[in-house]
C-alpha cells in the first residue's frame, strides 16, 4: 500500500489530478482508490485529495492519515496549511516552487524531494496557474511510480472545465522534463 | 451499442448513474442537491449525447420529481431518480405514497446527514429517518456494488411478488466522491438481465384501461376498514416477498456477470470468530480492514454486513450471530429516543426471536463526513472484547459516540 495526499486550492485541480492519477495507476496494472476532501471548495481555498495504491483489492474508503508521499501543487500553500501533517519517515514531497531545494522547509527524515516551478510552466501554457497536470508530471519524475503514457491517457480520459487535452498533455510532459529530484542528505533536512 | 463489457475509474455517483443508463429508464425527473448532484449531471450528460434515451425532467424540487415520477410509472414507464437528505426531505409526501401504489420505482439515496445543525457532508440519518415508509432500503460498500445493486434493483422492484419501490443508498462523500475501478457490464447482457418491463398491470393511466387509481379506502365501517388493512397486507407481504426475491436476484446476477455479492447479511471471517463487527453501507471495507489487522494479534473477530435493511432479514442476521459470542454495532445515525444506533435497535429485536442473551453494543459514528478509519474499529473491536469479558455486562448501555472528543483522533 502506497498512500499519497495531494493538496492544492480550488480551481488548481486537485481533486481532479487525484482522479486522473487514479486512473494511470488502474491503466498501469494497479488497484487504485481516491477519495477528496469534501466542502464548499471556492477558488482559492485550501483543498486536499487522497489516493491509495496497492498491488491487492483496496476496500478502506477512508482519509489518510500518514501518507507516504505529498504533493503540493501550489507554491503558497504550505504557510498556511501543515501538508507534512502525519507524513511516514523516509516519505517523499514533490512541490511546486520556484524556490531552490535548500529554501523548501520540510520534516528532517523527509527522504525525496521533487521540486518544480509549475506556477511557470502552467502561466506558459494556459495563462492561469492551472498545475495540475504539471505536478503530475512532477510526480512521475521523481517517484518513478507511474508511467508518463498512463498518465497521458488517463488524461485523454478526463474532462476538462478550465483547458484542454492537447495543452494538459504538454503541461504533463514539461512537469516530467522539468522537475528537480533530490536525494535529501542531512545537510537538506531543516 | 456497447457489446462488450468494459472499465471505467469513476466515483459511486458516475457509477450509480452508469447503472441507470444500462437500466434503460424511459423518464427520469432530477432536482440536484450535494452530495448527488454529480450523479444526475452525469445522467443528463447520457441523455444529452443520445447514449441514454429517456426523458429528462428537470423540475422545480423534489416534491415534483417523485410526484412526476408516479404519473410516469403510472402511465408504464421505467424511472429512475436520485436524491439526498433535505432533498428527501422534501419528497416526502410523494415518497411516503409510492409504496401504498406499489409503484416498483428505482431511487439512489447518496445518503447526507440531516439538518440542524447545518450540514452537507454524508450520514445515514436520512434513510433511517424514513425506514418504515415502506420503500426497500438496501445499501452498497463499492463503488461497483452501486454499480451492479441500482440494476438488481429494477429486477427486484419490478418482480410481480414484489412490487415495491427500492432505495439504493451509497453513502455521501466517501462513496459518492470516492473514485476506484468500476466495471461497466455489457449492454445486451442487462437488458436480457432485467428482461421486458411492466410497471403498471396493476395500477395504470390509461385510456385503453380505464380505473380509479388510489380512491379513499378506510373509514370506520367494517368494509372499509378490512379494505384498508388488506392493502396494508399486501405491502407487508410483498416486503416479505422481496427477501427472496432479492436473494434469487443477486444469485442470477452472479451468475450472469461473475460478482457475488451477499444479498441480505454478509458474513465476514465468521465462522471461528469469537465476536462481530455490525456494519453498514461504505463503513465495511475499513472494518474488514481492522478485523484482519486484530486476527494477526489473536482477536478472533469477524464482520457481520447489512446489506438489505428493509425488508429486515430478521432470520439472516440471527443465523450470522449465533456464531459468535458478542456484538458491535456501528451506526451512521440516531434513533432519538432510543437514543442508540438504528442498525443496533433492529439487530437487537432481530435477537430476540432467538433467546439468546449476548453483549451488543452501540457505535455511532461517521456523522455529518467524519471519518470512520481502522483505527475506530480497532477500538471497535477492543470494547466489544471487553463487554464479553465482564461478568454480568447490562444488557442496554449508552452507544459509545466514535467521533467525540474523548474518543481522540484518528490514528
Amino acid at each position: 500500500m502506497y498512500e499519497i495526499r495531494i493538496h492544492g486550492r480550488g480551481g488548481q485541480g486537485a481533486v481532479l489530478a487525484s482522479a486522473i492519477l487514479a486512473q494511470a495507476f488502474v491503466d498501469d496494472g494497479q488497484f487504485a482508490v481516491a477519495i477528496p476532501s469534501f466542502g464548499f471548495e471556492r477558488r482559492g481555498a485550501p483543498v486536499s485529495a487522497c489516493l491509495r495504491v496497492d498491488r491487492r483489492e483496496i476496500r478502506a474508503l477512508t482519509n489518510i492519515y500518514h501518507p507516504d508521499c505529498v504533493i503540493c501543487i501550489d507554491p503558497s500553500l504550505p504557510r498556511m496549511v501543515d501538508i507534512f501533517a502525519g507524513i511516514k519517515p523516509g516519505g517523499t514531497l514533490i512541490q511546486a516552487s520556484a524556490r531552490r531545494p535548500e529554501a523548501i522547509a520540510h520534516p528532517a527524515d523527509l527522504a525525496t524531494l521533487g521540486l518544480c516551478d509549475a506556477v511557470a510552466i502552467a502561466l506558459a501554457i494556459f495563462g492561469r496557474p492551472i498545475t495540475n497536470a504539471v505536478m503530475l508530471g512532477a510526480f512521475a519524475r521523481a517517484t518513478g511510480l507511474v508511467s508518463l503514457d498512463a498518465l497521458s491517457g488517463a488524461l485523454g480520459k478526463a474532462e476538462f472545465r478550465d483547458a484542454d487535452l492537447a495543452q494538459n498533455q504538454i503541461a504533463l510532459r514539461r512537469g516530467h522534463a522539468e522537475t528537480a529530484v533530490i536525494a535529501l542528505t542531512p545537510e537538506f533536512a531543516s | 451499442m456497447n457489446t462488450m463489457s468494459r472499465a471505467v475509474v469513476c466515483d459511486g455517483n458516475e457509477a450509480a448513474a452508469w447503472a441507470v443508463k444500462l437500466a434503460r429508464p424511459d423518464v427520469v425527473a432530477v432536482y440536484p442537491i450535494t452530495p448527488q448532484s454529480s450523479l444526475v449531471e452525469n445522467l443528463a450528460q447520457f441523455i444529452a449525447t443520445g447514449e441514454l434515451d429517456a426523458e429528462l425532467m428537470t423540475v422545480e424540487g423534489e416534491h415534483s420529481v417523485l410526484s412526476a415520477l408516479q404519473g410516469a410509472c403510472l402511465a408504464g414507464a421505467r424511472t429512475y431518480t436520485a436524491t439526498s437528505g433535505p432533498g428527501l426531505a422534501f419528497m416526502f409526501e410523494p415518497y411516503v405514497r409510492t409504496p401504498g401504489l406499489r409503484l416498483p420505482m428505482v431511487a439512489s439515496l447518496v445518503n447526507r446527514d440531516m439538518l440542524s445543525p447545518q450540514c452537507v457532508w454524508g450520514g445515514q440519518q436520512d434513510v433511517m429517518t424514513v425506514r418504515d415508509a415502506g420503500w426497500i432500503q438496501i445499501f452498497c460498500e463499492s463503488a461497483q456494488e452501486v454499480l451492479d445493486t441500482v440494476i438488481m434493483a429494477y429486477r427486484i422492484a419490478e418482480h410481480r411478488s414484489v412490487m415495491l419501490p427500492v432505495n439504493v443508498n451509497h453513502d455521501g462523500n466517501y462513496l459518492s466522491y470516492g473514485v476506484s475501478r468500476v466495471e461497466i457490464p455489457d449492454q445486451q447482457r442487462v437488458d436480457a438481465f432485467l428482461g421486458a418491463k411492466n410497471v403498471n398491470w396493476h395500477a395504470a393511466l390509461d385510456p385503453a384501461r380505464p380505473m380509479a387509481v388510489d380512491p379513499l379506502t378506510g373509514g370506520a365501517d367494517a368494509a372499509g376498514a378490512a379494505r384498508f388493512v388488506a392493502y396494508r397486507q399486501s405491502l407487508c407481504r410483498g416486503m416479505h416477498n422481496a427477501l427472496e426475491v432479492i436473494t434469487d436476484v443477486h444469485a442470477a446476477w452472479a451468475d450472469a456477470f461473475g460478482r457475488d455479492y451477499a444479498p441480505l447479511v454478509e458474513e465476514y471471517r465468521l465462522d471461528d470468530a469469537e465476536i462481530a463487527l455490525v456494519t453498514i453501507g461504505s463503513m465495511s471495507g475499513a472494518a474488514k480492514d481492522a478485523a484482519d489487522a486484530a486476527r494477526i494479534t489473536g482477536s478472533r473477530v469477524g464482520v457481520i454486513r447489512v446489506k438489505t435493511f428493509r425488508p429486515f432479514p430478521v432470520a439472516a442476521l440471527a443465523r450470522a450471530a449465533a456464531k459468535v459470542q458478542a456484538l458491535g454495532v456501528v451506526d451512521r445515525a440516531v434513533s432519538y429516543g432510543w437514543n442508540c444506533g438504528p442498525v443496533f435497535q433492529e439487530v437487537l429485536s432481530a435477537l430476540y426471536p432467538s433467546g439468546r442473551r449476548i453483549p451488543v453494543l452501540s457505535f455511532i459514528g461517521g456523522l455529518a463526513g467524519a471519518d470512520l478509519t481502522e483505527a475506530h474499529f480497532a477500538r471497535v473491536i477492543e470494547r466489544t472484547h471487553q463487554a464479553l469479558a465482564a461478568p454480568a455486562a447490562p444488557f442496554l448501555v449508552p452507544p459509545v459516540w466514535i467521533n467525540a472528543s474523548e474518543e481522540g483522533t484518528p490514528g
